[in-house]
Parts: structure tokens; C-alpha cells; sequence
């Protein structure tokens, strides 16, 4: 019960046969935030990076994220992966209205976040136009790394009952990994 | 390459070819539009041309918008790309029509795998095909206004389906460098000049 210590969640008594008081709210996010059943709306390029966070070796069932439904009636989560042409908005539209509350959805990479570089009559520059978003990752594609860190700030978000959209920052790389980094890629290439 | 095909075109057709030219095995005939059916047929049915491969029919706006009228008469460059497996060479033909209502007959009769290649170039530069059974958009809506690869239609023209949401962003940030790109969607000004 870590996670919830900061949703004013107190354990009382220890060892095994404690018991812990907690806000209804703070303990229906904490259990949500570990069952999202998602959907995704792979369209694009993208989606070979969403195949590959989805598979074991970066392994998105560790965050309880594992079971994708093709069904927008059974999922919790829209991938929007990939971009979205203006034709195929009220698709996307629609989608997200069969799905059932509670929802949330997120923007893979940059194409679905502001339309990339496709600058043009045919592409939704962002799908907040059509649709509410919870979770932009930026990235043409993002990596691996950059989704798993966007499904925590969701998880993050759903356990505070948070709605505004965000942007998936990067954050500043540790002391002296920058050098370190250097290092490596002068190791690398050499012939 | 051969020039032959170029050269039984220019045999068969005489004056009605305009111009020929061959750059690296790359074969060109421009022809009036008025014979395009016809040149189409030839070098399809012909034993020594036997372009029975239909590999592309695309469309060139050739008109710059601050310098020319908008009607201008060789505006539009309607071209076939024709390989023979067979023989193995390949023949592009090209077309020139006025930006007044370009028209233009169909090669569907020739090439039936020209359907979708004549509807997409309707869709993007509004090119008429005279005898096309189904010229609908292809690749945009029905709801859409104009053609988009005119060189006359806005760069920054978008014609939603669905409309957008009050109160979203315009732009986003904060994407850095090591993302790939700026992503700012303004014109940043080519430092290089
Ligand atoms: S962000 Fe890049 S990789 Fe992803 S869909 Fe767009 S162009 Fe493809």
C-alpha cells in the first residue's frame, strides 16, 4: 500500500493483520490505475514502437497495462498512435464517444500530439482538436522508454484524479551521464 | 534503353507527337491532347511496343501563382508510365492541358488499373476523365472544397470533418531538440540563403 500514502491513506497496526483507512476516492484511482484495459488506434509508423513496448522485452504488463480490447466498449485507455488524417476524425470521434466512462486517453507520438511535421490540408494538426487527451508523449516515434514513462504520468494522473492534458517532459539527464554518454558513442564509432 | 517506342510513335502519329527526349533510358513523348487515347492504345497493342504493364498516371501543375494566369494553356502535365514485361522497357507519355476545365480521355479502356490512378489525379488537381465509369475523391472527402495539389490551393488550408474543441492548444510544447524536431508549426525562415 505505498503508493497510496500520499492520498492521505493511513496503515494503522503492523506487521501481518494491520489495517488501513483511506479516502473511497484515492483507493478507487489506486485501483484503476493498475487495470487499464487499452485500445489501440494504431494508424501510423508509430504503431511498430507501440508493438514494441507492448512486447516482453520492455514488457508493459508491469504496469498492469497488458490487455489490449478491440473493443472501445471494454478498454480504459485510447493509444491514439499514429497520425490522423482529417478523414478518418470522425472515426477517432467515435471511438472515443463508445467507450465507457471512466476513460482516458493518450497521444503517441508527435503526430497525434500536434500533427507533426504533416503540415498540410490533410492531417488534424493534434487530436485534442477532436478529442480530449490526458497524455501527450512526444517522439517521432517515442521509445520504448518515453511511452512506459507517459503510461506512469497517466497512472500518476488517474491516481490523483487529474485531468488536465500534459506533456510528457524529459527529464534533465543525471551528473556526468551526458560525458558518460560521449564516451560511449566515441567507443561506438570506432572503426 | 531503345528509343524504339519513341520511334514507332513518331512514325505512326507524325506531327501529333511534339516532342520527344531520352535522358538516361528514360523515353518521353509529349502528345496533343486530342491523341492521347490513341497513343495509349498504340503503344499497348503494338507486338513491338507491348506496353501491356500500366505502372503509373500521375499530374504535374506546372503554374506558379504570383507569375502566371491560373488559365494558362499548358498548365496541366497529365502523364502514363507503360512497361513491357516482355520486352522489358518503358515509356512515359505526357499530355499538356490548358488550367481552363482540364479534360481528358480515360485509359481506362487501355489499362483498367488506371481507375484509381485518374480518380486520385481528379481528387488532387481537378483533371476531368472523359469516359471514367466512377470519378469520385479517392483519397479526400466528399465534403471537400477545391483540389489540393493545385499550386493555387492555400499550403495552410484545411477544411475539417469534424469540428475542433474550444479551448485546445495552438501549438505544443515544450518538445526539445533531442526529440527530433522543433515542432513549432510556424515557417522558420532558411538561414542558408
Ligand atoms: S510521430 Fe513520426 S513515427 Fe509517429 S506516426 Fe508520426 S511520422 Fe510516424
Amino acid at each position: 500500500m505505498a503508493d497510496v500514502t500520499h492520498l492521505e491513506t493511513r496503515t494503522l497496526g503492523g506487521g501481518e493483520s494491520g489495517f488501513a483507512t483511506t479516502k473511497f476516492e484515492a483507493l478507487l484511482g489506486w485501483a484503476r490505475k493498475y487495470s487499464l484495459f487499452q485500445y489501440p488506434f494504431a494508424t501510423a509508423c508509430c504503431g511498430m514502437e507501440f508493438f514494441s513496448t507492448a512486447s516482453p522485452r520492455y514488457d508493459i504488463a508491469r504496469f498492469g497495462a497488458e490487455a489490449p480490447r478491440f473493443s472501445p466498449r471494454q478498454s480504459d485507455v485510447l493509444w491514439v498512435v499514429g497520425t490522423i488524417s482529417q478523414r478518418q476524425a470522425p472515426v477517432l470521434r467515435r471511438v472515443y464517444e463508445q467507450m465507457t466512462e471512466p476513460k482516458w486517453v493518450i497521444a503517441f507520438g508527435t503526430c497525434a500530439s500536434c500533427g507533426g511535421f504533416y503540415d498540410n490540408y490533410a492531417t488534424v494538426p493534434g487530436i485534442d482538436k477532436v478529442i480530449p487527451v490526458d497524455v501527450m508523449i512526444p517522439g517521432c516515434p517515442p521509445r520504448p522508454e518515453a511511452v512506459l514513462d507517459g503510461l506512469m504520468l497517466l497512472q500518476d494522473k488517474i491516481g490523483r484524479g487529474d485531468r488536465t492534458p500534459e506533456t510528457l517532459k524529459n527529464t534533465a539527464l543525471p551528473d556526468g551521464a551526458e560525458e558518460a554518454l560521449e564516451k560511449l558513442y566515441q567507443i561506438r564509432m570506432k572503426p | 534503353m531503345s528509343k524504339l517506342i519513341l520511334e514507332r510513335l513518331k512514325a505512326q502519329f507524325g506531327d501529333d507527337i511534339l516532342e520527344v527526349s531520352s535522358f538516361r533510358g528514360d523515353d518521353v513523348a509529349v502528345v496533343k491532347p486530342s491523341r492521347w487515347l490513341d497513343v495509349a492504345r498504340f503503344v499497348h497493342d503494338d507486338p513491338r511496343c507491348d506496353c501491356t504493364y500500366f505502372a503509373d498516371l500521375s499530374a504535374i501543375d506546372n503554374c506558379d501563382p504570383r507569375t502566371d494566369e491560373l488559365d494558362m494553356d499548358d498548365r496541366f502535365e497529365v502523364y502514363v508510365i507503360a512497361y513491357s514485361v516482355a520486352k522489358k522497357h518503358r515509356v512515359r507519355i505526357k499530355t499538356r492541358l490548358s488550367g481552363d476545365e482540364p479534360r481528358i480521355a480515360s485509359v481506362i479502356p487501355v489499362w483498367s488499373g488506371a481507375n484509381w490512378m485518374e480518380r486520385e489525379v481528379f481528387d488532387m488537381f481537378g483533371v476531368h476523365f472523359e469516359g471514367h465509369p466512377d470519378e469520385r475523391r479517392i483519397l479526400t472527402y466528399d465534403e471537400f472544397k477545391g483540389h489540393p495539389l493545385r499550386k493555387d490551393y492555400p499550403a495552410n488550408r484545411t477544411q475539417p470533418l469534424v469540428e475542433y474543441r474550444d479551448g485546445t492548444f495552438n501549438k505544443l510544447g515544450p518538445f526539445l531538440q533531442d526529440e527530433g524536431m522543433p515542432l513549432n508549426r510556424t515557417v522558420i525562415p532558411d538561414e542558408r540563403q
